[in-house]
């Protein structure tokens, strides 16, 4: 006979599952409101978007640290509150660069909307579960309506792009399914805390490290198609090339972040568990990314992939600080993405309002360099921001990602890995060719051609995104402060 | 006024800031005032320094990132003092001769921004405010030979951004590690200089953060084999750029050393002497014979500048008060002079539009005014005595001859050479018959030009006659500092090689 469950409300502590319950219920009045009126215009959407996330935002920083709910599935914990909070922030940042001035195909949907929202909840369910199933159905919540997002841009390279995106987050999935139903055979449980617990009993069982190590590369695997490592990087630049500029821009952060959270625990856990190789596996993966990422950006032709490259060769930098696995690498992680976020969603936004209907320059390229060729004499606000941005990106003080960069650098120093600075120094170095190829089309050579359409996408909403992006990479010096003692309180007091 | 080292640094900024709402006709004589002003604010900071006082004067310090130990941290000693009045003096004095009409007012607003960033460095303390000025500085000069130069400038600029941006990586890897060791035996996180002076390190760490810091200033300098980048970036910029390059922005470089390495490191300082002497003196008598092949009369100049900054070099690691006072001194000199020689340069490109000698000759019978400030600033290079070259190059060979009799008799043959090279340029140019047509109708120097170099002359003798009153403080703060790292040093050669300096100047 089976035992009846008793189950009371309270038990099940509802309120961990509020801030996804908010923007699911929020996706579901869009279409509603669709259904009621469909000749409702995007604005309204797009504001609907806006006040559902800050709801959501709210909700989050209403959540206690280190709360467990919903049948313990649930693990409300720093790492948790702090990545949903970014990825909201993301997501607000990104909605209004639908409001252009020109129509584009996807935003006349209202279902596009009710999509984002879904898939920002499946980012938040994977952030907020340290269990694997869990994390999985978050994993493919949100992949599944990102897939869509990207096709319904509606040009043939789009939907190469969503195919491809597709094909790779399958496989990604699968490897993934893989690797936790290795876990579960090994240790007879999906809660990663108590696979750990388990996992450290029986590691130093004979025969069992074959095990361990196949469950783990299967899951590295998963999540370096996710991260866009190397080898698994090759999807990125294409997809992003097909993706409408926000949400390559999007693409290239949020997610990540998600998919960050996840790895943290995974294999965060198996390097505190003392399986060195994971780390060393990690380290060489991270190198690896931001060396060749970097070597592949300097010869694109087009700024958007270079700009692809370059977020996979962040990527890399950010995954040697996952590898420290130290508190100070943890708060590294976040403190670059938080800061990062703003430049790179700032400069895709850039790539956004010089979009053209038609490809005027070049019959391959969207964005080729050319394309902003004398750009200071056209638009000089404007290419003195895009020069901020591609500043701030090659890592030069006192602009945003250079704060993240030497957090980074000094977190790898820390922990005694002096040839990891060094690396991700002379990196940072090549980088710097690409960005300056950008700086100098913009104000040293003269335009190409016939140039009064290159702000042609430009709207208030979008100056003011851009603005915000922009005040954010000056004057990260003021805040960063208070920034890392917020990420390293909470970290720290989840135990990372 | 306490504060005075902010309103230095960020004056010409703010005032670069305005200057976008300037008319673009009223940009230069804007430019010329806002420097003008901060000129006179650099001379307020000499009146009002302490010139008893050899420690740092005017400190401002607010934390910044007091989790991670950043903090806005200012002040001036006697070894910066005169740096940052040179530098005042040099923007000033570019604005004033400069002949760019084209897109004037950005390169205003580029000079305002780029005299910020110079200022900052040399008076920031704490390492990150240190790095934060020593990067941005690119962003300005990158736009300046980019936009202004000539036919190879994007390569030149491109090039000259990422040797020092490489350079300076490994040192910002250096300065981390600073930091870390400093937190390790402190359980404090900082990265003020002063802080980091007290930090005795062990000598294999020394070695190995020398060599970082070195990676970061010798690409600067820029020393032999890293130098590569400097006659592009000379040949290719235009006059402004290539006068506040070799005035004020190699002299990051030098300073660097003074500032960080030295007192900083000092065993690993006094075991690197023989290397970097070597590679000095190779800097010294290689680019002057390069200087001597030139054809092109900045391309001279850009070598011997070169040459120069190996003495200099050298004066910093005699480890003693001759040496390092001269070539503090030789820092301000060479920077006043070559900056000086590349304008003269700028006032025959104008007019001519080449630079190579072939063209000319027998200038100093149409040009007058121009062959004698010439000649003067020329003398000043080779390092005649009563110029201002003299004072420097003769006390860093004073002060090395007790390092090393021999390689300052090498180092020596650079007044030769040096003789050699500038008077060819000068005979070829200026002597003899006007042999080609063109040169027949070229106009003397008109009251700009010669109103920006005539207050450079009068420096280069005043100085040259009696330089008390700038090595006076400077030798103080050196001396401090020279007694500070005699005390700090671990090894015996350490002490001893420093204490022979203080001895011979018991003596005296």
């Amino acid at each position: 006979m089976l035992q009846p469950i008793n189950v009371s409300l309270e038990s099940l502590n509802l309120i961990t599952l509020a801030p996804m319950l908010i923007a699911i219920a929020g996706g579901l009045i869009i279409l509603v409101l669709d259904l009621i009126n469909d000749k409702l215009h995007k604005s309204l959407y797009v504001m609907l978007t806006l006040l559902i996330l800050v709801i959501d935002f709210g909700a989050v920083l209403g959540l206690n640290v280190n709360e467990r709910g919903f049948f313990d599935v649930m693990l409300i914990d720093g790492i948790s509150i702090i990545s949903q909070l970014m990825i909201i922030v993301g997501s607000m940042i990104f909605t209004p660069l639908a409001l252009t001035s020109k129509r584009f195909h996807e935003y006349s949907y209202p279902e596009f909307f009710a999509l984002f929202l879904f898939m920002i909840a499946g980012f938040q369910f994977m952030v907020t579960s340290d269990n694997l199933i869990l994390i999985f159905v978050g994993i493919e919540t949100a992949s599944l309506a990102l897939y869509t997002l990207i096709a319904l841009h509606n040009r043939a390279n789009s939907y190469e792009a969503a195919v491809k995106y597709f094909t790779m987050g399958a496989l990604a999935a699968a490897f993934y399914a893989m690797g936790s139903a290795v876990i579960y055979g090994l240790t007879g449980s999906i809660e990663l805390y108590k696979v750990a617990e388990v996992m450290a009993t029986r590691l130093n069982e004979a025969g069992l490290m074959i095990a361990i190590f196949g469950a783990s590369v299967l899951l590295l695997t998963a999540f370096a198609f996710k991260l866009s490592l190397f080898p698994f990087h090759t999807w990125a630049p294409d997809v992003y090339e097909g993706a409408s500029a926000p949400l390559a821009g999007y693409m290239s952060v949020v997610p990540k972040i998600a998919a960050f959270v996840v790895s943290i625990r995974i294999f965060g856990m198996y390097i505190d568990l003392g399986v060195e190789w994971v780390r060393v596996v990690i380290l060489v993966l991270a190198v690896l990314t931001m060396t060749l990422a970097n070597v592949m950006a300097l010869v694109q032709e087009d700024v958007k992939r270079m700009l692809a490259y370059s977020s996979i060769s962040h990527a890399g930098f950010i995954m040697a600080a996952l590898a420290l696995d130290t508190t100070e690498g943890t708060t590294a992680i976040f403190l670059y993405y938080a800061l990062f976020m703003f430049t790179n969603l700032g400069a895709f936004s850039m790539l956004w309002i010089s979009r053209h209907k038609h490809r005027r320059f070049n019959q391959r390229f969207d964005h080729p360099y050319e394309k902003f060729a004398g750009f200071i004499h056209i638009m000089p606000v404007g290419a003195v921001i895009m020069g901020l941005f591609m500043l701030s990106l090659a890592g030069v003080p006192p602009f945003s990602v250079f704060w993240g960069k030497i957090y980074v650098m000094q977190a790898a120093v820390n922990s005694g890995y002096i040839w990891l600075a060094i690396v991700m120094g002379l990196n940072s170095a090549i980088a710097a060719y690409y960005y300056l190829k950008l700086i100098v089309y913009m104000f040293l050579k003269d335009p190409v051609k016939d140039v009064d359409t290159v702000y042609y996408n430009l709207s208030k909403p979008l100056m003011a995104v851009i603005g915000m992006a922009t005040l954010a990479t000056i004057g990260a010096i003021f805040y960063v402060q208070p920034l890392v003692s917020y990420l390293y309180y909470m970290i720290s007091a989840s135990g990372y | 006024m306490d504060n005075i080292l902010s309103v230095l640094v960020f004056f010409p900024a703010i005032a670069g800031l305005l200057g976008f709402v300037v008319d673009k006709n009223s940009a230069r004589a804007y430019g010329i005032t806002v420097a003008a002003i901060e000129f006179l604010l650099s001379l307020w900071l000499w009146f009002s320094f302490d010139n008893a006082n050899a420690g740092m004067q005017f400190v401002e310090m607010i934390p910044l990132i007091p989790d991670f130990g950043i903090s806005y941290y200012l002040g001036v000693d006697g070894i910066s003092l005169f740096i940052i009045i040179m530098a005042t003096l040099m923007t000033l004095i570019g604005m004033i001769s400069m002949s760019i009409t084209k897109n004037i007012k950005n390169m205003i607003i580029t000079l305002l921004f780029l005299e910020m960033t110079m200022v900052g460095v040399f008076v920031a303390l704490d390492a990150i405010i240190f790095y934060l000025f020593w990067e941005l500085s690119l962003v300005p000069m990158l736009y300046i030979i980019g936009a202004w130069g000539g036919p190879l400038r994007v390569y030149a600029s491109i090039k000259f951004f990422l040797y020092t941006f490489t350079g300076s990586l490994i040192m910002l890897v250096g300065m981390l590690f600073v930091a870390y060791v400093y937190h390790n035996l402190t359980g404090v996180w900082s990265f003020a200089i002063t802080d980091w002076y007290a930090l005795v390190l062990p000598v294999n760490y020394q070695l190995w953060l020398f060599g970082a810091f070195f990676l970061g200033f010798a690409i600067k300098v820029p020393m032999f084999p890293f130098h590569t980048w400097l006659p592009y970036a000379h040949g290719q910029a235009p006059t402004i750029g290539s006068v506040i390059l070799a005035a004020v922005l190699l002299k990051m470089g030098t300073y660097g050393f003074v500032r960080f390495s030295l007192p900083m490191f000092p065993d690993a300082s006094v075991m690197m002497i023989t290397p970097i002497a070597i590679i000095a003196i190779i800097m010294i008598i290689y680019t002057a014979m390069v200087a001597y092949a030139q054809k092109d009369m900045k391309q001279v100049i850009a070598y011997s500048s070169v040459s120069h900054m190996g003495i200099i070099m050298l004066g910093i690691f005699a480890m003693n008060a001759e040496g390092i006072s001269g070539s503090v001194f030789q820092m301000l000199s060479h920077g006043i002079v070559s900056g000086a020689l590349f304008m003269l340069v700028g006032v025959i490109y104008d007019r001519r539009h080449t630079k190579l000698m072939s063209e000319f000759g027998g200038l100093a019978s149409v040009m007058p005014k121009y062959a004698v400030i010439f000649g003067i600033m020329l003398m000043a290079a080779v390092g005649l005595p009563l110029t201002i070259g003299f004072v420097g190059e003769f006390l860093v060979l004073l002060g090395f001859y007790q390092v090393s009799p021999i390689m300052t008799i090498l180092a020596g043959t650079s007044i030769i050479i040096g003789a050699i090279y500038m008077l060819t340029v000068y005979k070829q140019s200026f002597f003899g018959p006007v042999t080609n047509e063109a040169n027949k109708t070229l106009k003397d120097l008109d009251a700009k030009e010669t109103w920006s170099l005539v207050p450079l002359v009068l420096i280069v003798v005043w100085l040259g006659i009696y330089p008390k009153p700038v090595l006076g403080p400077i030798d103080h703060s050196v001396k401090a500092m020279l007694s500070f790292m005699d005390e700090k040093a671990i090894t015996q050669e350490a002490k001893d090689m420093i204490k022979v300096a203080k001895k011979t100047k018991e003596v005296k």
